[in-house]
């Protein structure tokens, strides 16, 4: 197959005038046989390494606990779906799961609200010191602003309730849109709109129905990341959710402050938090690609 | 710029209170933009920043309601002579970063080169990388847990399979920072591919091909060509990573939980300075390590944007 496959490409590339291509074309064929394979083993050996602890798991939920302590037992066994009963009943995971997307839900949209506006200014306006202001939320320590948050909610009598847990989880999610959103709107030519303005439209009508429309893209990969991190973060809603309003990831938590720990029980759990992010993930994949990279190009 | 235009537009229609309204926001768009998110960020962080500045300052304990006295300089004069805890967090937390940041620019150059290039089957490469980074990271410690406990775990199933001794891992007191460094890079490593190939696929092509003519092999290529160039991106994802990685929390407290395990053995800054507010209710102490612990973060990110600046030019 490879032996074919090189030959036709210098064929085409010897025989055929040049054609345009897309910018991550190799102008030559790649590298010796030796380089292919090893190229091969490598990539084999990339996704292994990142999907194999994952399958673990997914294994190590659908066995009993006899199983898990059986090293025999590692890849052949009767699977049960047991745990994800005991889970999602007993320990009321379907509440949790809830609350992980309520908080995570509003607080995405509370800051796409807050921070689009915010990062078409900032771009727009060339704001570097103000956008260095709300950028520095990315640099601090959460736990510098847990305490003073602490001691103003508990008097308000707020630590516990789902305000103080969009609040806090809006403190992640802002920067983070505000950070992809400027480089967004950096990378969209200002004609568009100076030519609405020409049109008759006032320079906010021109946001409004020619540059918001326009980002949607933008707006779609910051609200996904944005969603993501709050899913994920821990350290915030371990001090500030009460019994009511507890996430997935401090319900896995409490899951091993006991003595001994139900492992089938806790890797059913922590699969549990992790599918739905996952599923979202595939189907987003393009958006979070570009929402990790945003930015991080330019000179 | 604008107003004027606006200002025309309007001159022809009845002044009414909307237009006037709508005239002023348009102008002060900027700040009617900016302001509310800006406001947010500000209460939220400066606020409470000034407020953890004062705390240093102050012998604050117990309960973050109860009455303190100003104490001055103390908390910090304590905390840098503590050489139990505070310094071994200091280096236990610099470890991490370093030892993390290389093993994942290094390992993220290398799988970033080998999909930089088209290949068939790319898109499950591209899936398998996006895995680890949506993962929860508490989700990812137990499951990490599980792997590495010292009878039950596939790690020391692998490790005997090819003939090694087991492993503590994690309850060993030595093993365990080694250990979550290894979390750490399986689930970031993915970000700095992404980071990396961003730049990659940016380069232009020339220096490169100049290069081939020459007769460049293809190490001469990469660190002579292609590693230059791509600096200032290497640089940006060492300070993306860099300032999370400083300040990982969850992996480190789902795995070895209160006071990073029962010897402090992965007890890093943050991990300090969260149990200090929260498990000891020492707010005093707590807020001067936060206050040492920004400065830290925020030098070691100046230091490397002159890096980068040196190196754009």
């Amino acid at each position: 197959m490879t032996v074919l496959n090189e030959n036709t490409e210098t064929q085409t590339s010897a025989g055929q005038p040049r054609q345009p291509r897309p910018v991550r074309r190799p102008k030559k064929p790649l590298g010796t046989r030796a380089y292919k394979v090893f190229r091969v083993a490598a990539l084999i050996a990339v996704v292994l390494f990142l999907v194999a602890p994952l399958f673990w798991m997914l294994l190590a939920s659908l066995k009993t606990n006899v199983d898990i302590y059986d090293t025999a037992k590692s890849f052949i066994f009767s699977p049960t779906f047991e745990n994800y009963a005991n889970v999602l009943q007993r320990n009321n995971y379907f509440v949790f799961i809830f609350n992980s997307f309520w908080v995570a839900f509003v607080s995405t949209a509370l800051s796409l609200v807050l921070g689009v506006p915010a990062a078409y200014a900032m771009s727009r306006f060339t704001m570097h010191r103000s956008a260095l202001v709300v950028l520095m939320a990315r640099v601090i320590p959460g736990v510098s602003l847990l305490v003073p948050w602490y001691y103003v909610f508990s008097n308000l009598k707020m630590v516990g309730g789902f305000e103080v847990l969009i609040l806090s989880h809006m403190f992640v999610a802002l920067p983070l849109i505000v950070y992809i959103m400027m480089s967004y709107f950096d990378s969209l030519p200002l004609e568009l709109e100076e030519s609405a303005q020409v049109d008759g439209l006032t320079p906010i009508g021109a946001f409004q129905r020619i540059t918001l429309p326009l980002s949607v893209a933008g707006m779609a990969t910051a609200g996904i990341l944005s969603f993501i991190f709050s899913w994920n973060n821990f350290m915030f809603a371990l001090v500030l959710s009460g019994s009511k309003t507890k996430t997935l990831p401090v319900a896995i938590f409490d899951f091993v402050s006991y003595a001994s720990i139900d492992w089938g029980g806790l890797m059913a759990a922590a699969t549990v938090v992790t599918i739905p992010i996952m599923i979202i993930a595939l189907f987003t994949q393009k958006y979070i690609v570009s929402g990790m990279t945003a930015g991080a190009t330019k000179g | 710029m604008t107003p004027p235009r606006s200002a025309a537009r309007n001159a022809g229609r009845a002044p009414g209170a909307r237009e006037k309204f709508s005239d002023w926001a348009n102008r002060h768009r900027k700040w009617l933009f900016a302001a509310p998110a800006m406001a947010f960020v500000g209460v939220l962080i400066i606020f409470p920043l000034a407020w953890t500045l004062y705390l240093s300052l102050t012998d604050s304990q117990g309960s973050v309601r109860a009455a303190t006295e100003f104490i001055g300089l103390e908390n910090y004069l304590t905390v840098l002579s503590d050489v139990e805890r505070f310094w071994p967090a200091v280096g236990r937390t610099l470890t991490f970063t370093g030892i993390a940041l290389v093993c994942e620019v290094a390992l993220g150059m290398g799988i970033a080169l080998l999909l930089w290039r088209p290949f068939r089957g790319e898109k499950w490469v591209r899936v398998a990388i996006l895995l680890p980074l949506v993962a929860t990271p508490v989700a990812v410690g137990m499951m990490w847990r599980l792997i590495f406990d010292p009878n039950i775990g596939f790690a020391n199933q692998l490790l005997a399979a090819v003939g090694i001794p087991a492993q503590p891992w994690l309850s060993g007191q030595d093993t365990a920072l080694g250990t979550t460094i290894f979390m750490d890079v399986w689930q970031w490593t993915p970000m700095v591919v992404l980071i990396l190939l961003a730049g990659l696929t940016s380069l232009s092509e020339e220096p490169d091909e100049a290069a081939r003519m020459d007769g460049a092999n293809a190490f001469q290529r990469f660190f002579f060509i292609t590693l230059p160039l791509m600096m200032p991106t290497v640089i940006v994802a060492i300070l993306l990573r860099g300032i999370d990685a400083l300040k990982t929390f969850d992996i480190l407290y789902a795995t070895k939980g209160k006071g990073g395990g029962s010897f402090h053995e992965v007890e890093t800054l943050n991990v300090y300075a969260y149990g200090l507010s929260f498990d000891y209710n020492q707010y005093g102490l707590s807020s001067a390590v936060l206050i040492l612990f920004f400065i830290i973060i925020i030098g070691s990110m100046w230091l490397l944007t002159m890096r980068k600046k040196a190196v754009s030019k």
